[in-house]
């Protein structure tokens, strides 16, 4: 599929789970996987890193 | 088998292993994203699907709490607990936990204003190490080298005004070897352990590209590690050690979402497997 942001082709590995990052290749966003239906997804936005993440 | 959940909000190689190891051990597994879940005062147990006992991993320490906080409120067992979590999450709090628990940690101070962060710097004398009282990975810890360094972080502290940022964290400098201790305590057992040398800064988190060496869990670092996660309650915890040069082990952090993925690339104990087989001790019966 394509990054929502440029339009770069993203790889999707087959094994990438809901919640998993894809970082576009080309302009560098971050998607979060929303949903996945066997090779379609549906990308959201990742969230910026917060204050309070970490371990 | 159980009914294990795992709660997330980015799915992070950890959640990756933890789930897979679940599967792998036959147990009903399924992951919820607390980011879409909704949740109120008028639900129920029965309204969901959160299992038999759910491992909490938000990244988001603030998240994570609450969400804890309303599991619990409907009777299911989290790991960790939400006085477990609300404690490491806290830096103050963990070395009040530590020193009260005479679990060996560096000496620090707390200061509620600029005003007199300034005056316990001069009183006890640079260096110091300045860390945020909430967050991870190293990020916004600072080595106050003199009261110009001083000056500008605290004055940008002030400026940022976040309702954490007037809350000052000030640490000794401790005099150690370039590297730090990553203890993994699930339960009453120390399952792995590793050294993480610094890459240049005095820093020597993993996220900030420590390289990960294993450590041998002598007794005397078996001892102190469980001595601190009892502590601040116990659970899945994550005890970092340095090596002072005259006092010998000291607790200075406890991470209640531990990662562990560095450490699984040296540990000999299969780490997610230990934290699965912990849960299902935990859970409903």
């Amino acid at each position: 599929m394509n990054c929502p942001e440029c339009d770069a082709t993203l790889k999707i590995p087959d094994d990438a789970s809901v919640g998993e990052i894809i970082s576009c290749p080309d302009c560098g966003s971050d998607f979060e996987i929303a949903q996945k239906n066997g090779s379609t997804c549906q990308l959201k936005h990742a969230e910026k890193v917060g204050e309070d993440w970490g371990e | 088998m159980s009914k294990i959940r795992i709660v997330f909000d980015r799915v992070r190689a950890e959640e990756k292993m933890l789930e897979e190891k679940a599967i792998e051990l036959g147990h009903d597994t399924k992951m919820i994203d607390a980011k879409i879940t909704r949740l109120s005062t008028e639900s129920k147990r029965s309204d969901f699907d959160f299992g038999d006992v759910v491992l909490e991993r938000c990244v988001s320490y603030f998240r994570g709490l609450h969400f804890t906080a309303c599991l619990e409120f409907l009777d299911i067992p989290v790991i960790n607990k939400f006085e477990v979590t609300n404690i490491c999450g806290n830096k103050i709090v963990t070395s009040l936990m530590l020193k009260k628990h005479n679990v060996p940690t560096p000496r620090t101070y707390f200061s509620f204003s600029s005003e007199t962060a300034l005056e316990n710097l001069e009183k006890v004398g640079y260096p110091m190490v300045i860390k945020p009282v909430v967050g991870s990975w190293g990020r916004g810890v600072v080595l106050l080298k003199d009261r110009d360094t001083a000056d500008a972080i605290i004055e940008v502290r002030e400026l940022s005004d976040g309702p954490l940022d007037r809350i000052y964290y000030l640490q000794e400098l401790v005099k150690r070897p370039p590297r730090d201790i990553r203890v993994i305590v699930v339960g009453d057992q120390v399952v792995a352990a590793m050294y993480r040398t610094s890459s240049g800064s005095f820093k020597t988190n993993i996220a900030l590209g420590a390289e990960p060496i294993e450590c041998e869990i002598t007794k005397e670092l078996e001892d102190i590690s469980l001595r601190a996660s009892k502590a601040v309650g116990g659970g899945i915890l994550g005890v970092d050690l340095m090596e002072d040069e005259t006092r010998g082990l000291l607790v200075h952090e406890i991470n209640s979402t531990v990662e562990f993925k560095g450490l699984s690339r040296v540990s000999k104990k299969n780490i997610p497997k230990e934290m699965i087989d912990f849960a299902v001790k935990s859970a409903i019966k």
